[in-house]
């Protein structure tokens, strides 16, 4: 203590001091801060709830009801949970600009940030399918040849064999999925937006959903590879026959007119 | 062409034979006018044109010959899994891409180097062939008809009556043969068209995981196709009975259901149609959740799967077959029997 006391006015001292506080504080704040940090998430989630009720009220509630509960307008969103929210919502088709049909897919109104403070909101209404983590639609190591099976067994009769979409009822159609973000196409399959079937986990698990996303991801992308060349919109007899028609019976009747035509004169008549 | 159009001195009305008007009736208005006068092309009195153009027609040629080598070079050097970007079209193979370009213009550069050819080298005289009459002279019809007679009356046809009405026989026979072969366009489909895989006890297959269904997998507004148990896509005859086995599963709020047999038929609003279309016997899946429509995709038949696949839209002419399922006791959703009516198009003998 003697030594210590001694070396009190050593130029170094004032740093040493400085330091042991330093870990001293440092070492309390490590020891209480789990709790604290726990508590500031169950406040975040909260508080999310909270601003996304706010958002709710002012953007949703003239047709869903301001419980979530539907009304003539709009469908109750009692347990649709947060995926629902974050497709519908995350593809701009809601809010809806229109009563029709059907709502068509646009730029998006709200930011993530606000996005994800819906979702909460209303997966607090009921349980229901939550916004899939990006484990859950990563496509490494899915299988191809196999997500196509699935997708003609489940999907193509609406959005045809290469996800080119097609026409319902009614002015309802089935969209193209070209450039539908992996996360989007998990949360329809497994909510079913608007009237397309759900999918969910029970009768297709997660690893068909990543099998079938990798196989859009690998037919219907802006790199798909197209071996025979010129697709026609992937739309099949229709527009081949068309182009056939169209380009291939004009090309031969001008090459037709150009062996039957008059040939140059020396001197004009 | 300028020179008719203002009269000369000499052609002046006063000095013409005939007055204004007048018709001038030749005598025979219908003589054959003969060829218009032939004109000459550039090529035809201008050697220097003529070279010009067979120089073109050998250019032609030699870009086809060029596209020939090409293409055996592309096939040769490029490999199969070789992408590329071409703008309109978007990432193609660059082999077939090649093949495809040099094929064209080797095939192009020899018609179209030929009718060059022709249109510019060749010559262009008009020759007209006089018709003559078909019909043979006097001499040699009756020549053909004593020849026929002569040659009728040698062979004995009509004195030689059981060679000839054995022939008869024979030809009359012969054709028997060829309907005979036709036996083998069978056997009849017999009972077939009004039986499936599906019978009394038989799970319900999930078809994308091969799992047997529970009730509680299959959530309201989900859709899930089901085969029967026991059939594997490896089965030789696999095509065949899922053509008339394809089952889709759908679930509604049981009070949603406005048929009384179709409620009966469901378990818990799980309800279990046949998938072919009852028109021309299209896979139908086209579910719309909240209509609970199903559409065909072939001509648009649509059916109510909430009154008992009753048609409300298109040409089909009977509801869609619903099956009867129910549980077992381990709490999976099995069938009560076959479809009670055939499924798919309607046939002859149907009913």
């Amino acid at each position: 203590m003697k030594k210590l006391s001694a070396r009190r006015r050593h130029p170094l001292a004032a740093l040493v001091v400085l330091l042991f506080a330093l870990a001293v504080t440092g070492g309390l704040y490590a020891a209480f801060s789990p709790s604290e940090a726990k508590a500031d998430d169950s406040s975040a989630q909260s508080l999310a709830i909270e601003e996304g009720k706010k958002l709710y009220a002012v953007g949703c509630a003239s047709c869903h009801g301001t419980g979530g509960q539907g009304s003539s307008d709009g469908p109750s969103l009692v347990g649709v949970g947060s995926a629902a929210v974050d497709f519908q919502v995350g593809t701009g088709r809601m809010p809806a600009q229109q009563p029709g049909a059907q709502m068509p897919k646009k730029k998006k109104v709200y930011t993530d940030a606000e996005i994800e403070q819906l979702s909460a909101y209303i997966a607090s209404l009921g349980a229901g399918p939550s916004t899939p983590t990006k484990s859950q639609y990563d496509i490494e190591g899915a299988d191809v040849a196999k997500g196509g099976e699935l997708f003609r067994t489940n999907c193509a009769q609406c959005h045809n064999f290469a996800g080119k979409g097609g026409a319902l009822t009614n002015g309802k159609y089935a969209p193209a999925l070209d450039d539908v973000s992996p996360k989007h196409l998990y949360e329809a399959m497994q909510t079913g937006p608007q009237n397309m079937p759900s999918f969910p986990d029970t009768t297709l698990p997660e690893k068909n959903k990543q099998d079938i996303i990798a196989y859009l991801d690998t037919v219907n992308s802006d790199k798909s590879k197209t071996p025979g060349g010129l697709e026609l919109g992937g739309l099949g007899p229709v527009s081949e026959g068309l182009f056939a028609w169209v380009f291939g019976m004009g090309a031969l009747i001008v090459l037709t007119i150009w062996v039957a035509a008059r040939t140059a004169k020396a001197k004009k008549s | 062409m300028s020179s008719h159009e203002i009269p000369e001195a000499d052609e002046l009305p006063e000095k013409r034979e005939s007055a204004e008007g007048a018709v001038q009736v030749s005598e025979d208005p219908f003589a054959d006018p003969g060829m218009p006068p032939h004109e000459h092309r550039k090529q035809d009195i201008d050697e220097r044109a003529a070279q010009r153009s067979e120089r073109t027609v050998a250019l032609l040629f030699t870009s086809s010959m060029v596209a020939t080598i090409a293409f055996i070079a592309a096939y040769v050097a490029i490999p199969v899994d070789k992408y590329i970007y071409v703008f309109p079209i978007g990432h193609i193979s660059a082999l077939n891409f090649a093949l495809g370009l040099t094929l064209g213009v080797a095939l192009f550069g020899i018609g179209a180097g030929a009718v060059h050819w022709a249109r510019t080298l060749m010559s262009d005289v008009e020759i007209a062939d006089e018709r003559h009459p078909i019909e043979a002279s006097p001499e040699v019809k009756a020549k053909v008809m004593e020849d026929f007679r002569a040659g009728a009356a040698e062979s004995g046809f009509g004195r030689r009556k059981l060679a000839r009405n054995t022939l008869f026989g024979a030809l009359a026979l012969v054709p028997l043969s060829g309907l005979v072969l036709l036996r083998d366009l069978g056997p009849m489909p017999g009972t077939k068209l009004r039986h499936t895989k599906w019978a009394k006890g038989k799970l319900l297959m999930n078809q994308n995981t091969m799992q047997p269904l529970r009730p509680e997998d299959i959530i309201v507004g989900s859709l899930t196709p089901a085969l029967p148990e026991g059939l594997e896509e490896d089965q030789h005859d696999f095509q065949t009975e899922i053509a008339k086995a394809a089952l889709m599963l759908v679930r509604l709020q049981p009070e949603n259901i406005k048929d009384k047999r179709e409620l009966e038929w469901s378990h818990d609003g799980i309800v279990a149609f046949s998938k072919i279309c009852t028109h021309v016997g299209c896979p139908i899946n086209l579910y719309e959740q909240q209509t609970h429509h199903v559409l065909c995709p072939c001509h648009q038949s649509t059916f109510d799967l909430s009154d008992g696949g009753r048609v409300i839209f298109g040409p089909a002419g009977h509801a869609l077959p619903q099956l009867r399922i129910t549980v077992n006791d381990e709490g999976y959703l099995e069938a009560m029997g076959d479809f009670s009516e055939p499924v798919g198009p309607a046939f002859w003998e149907r009913g």
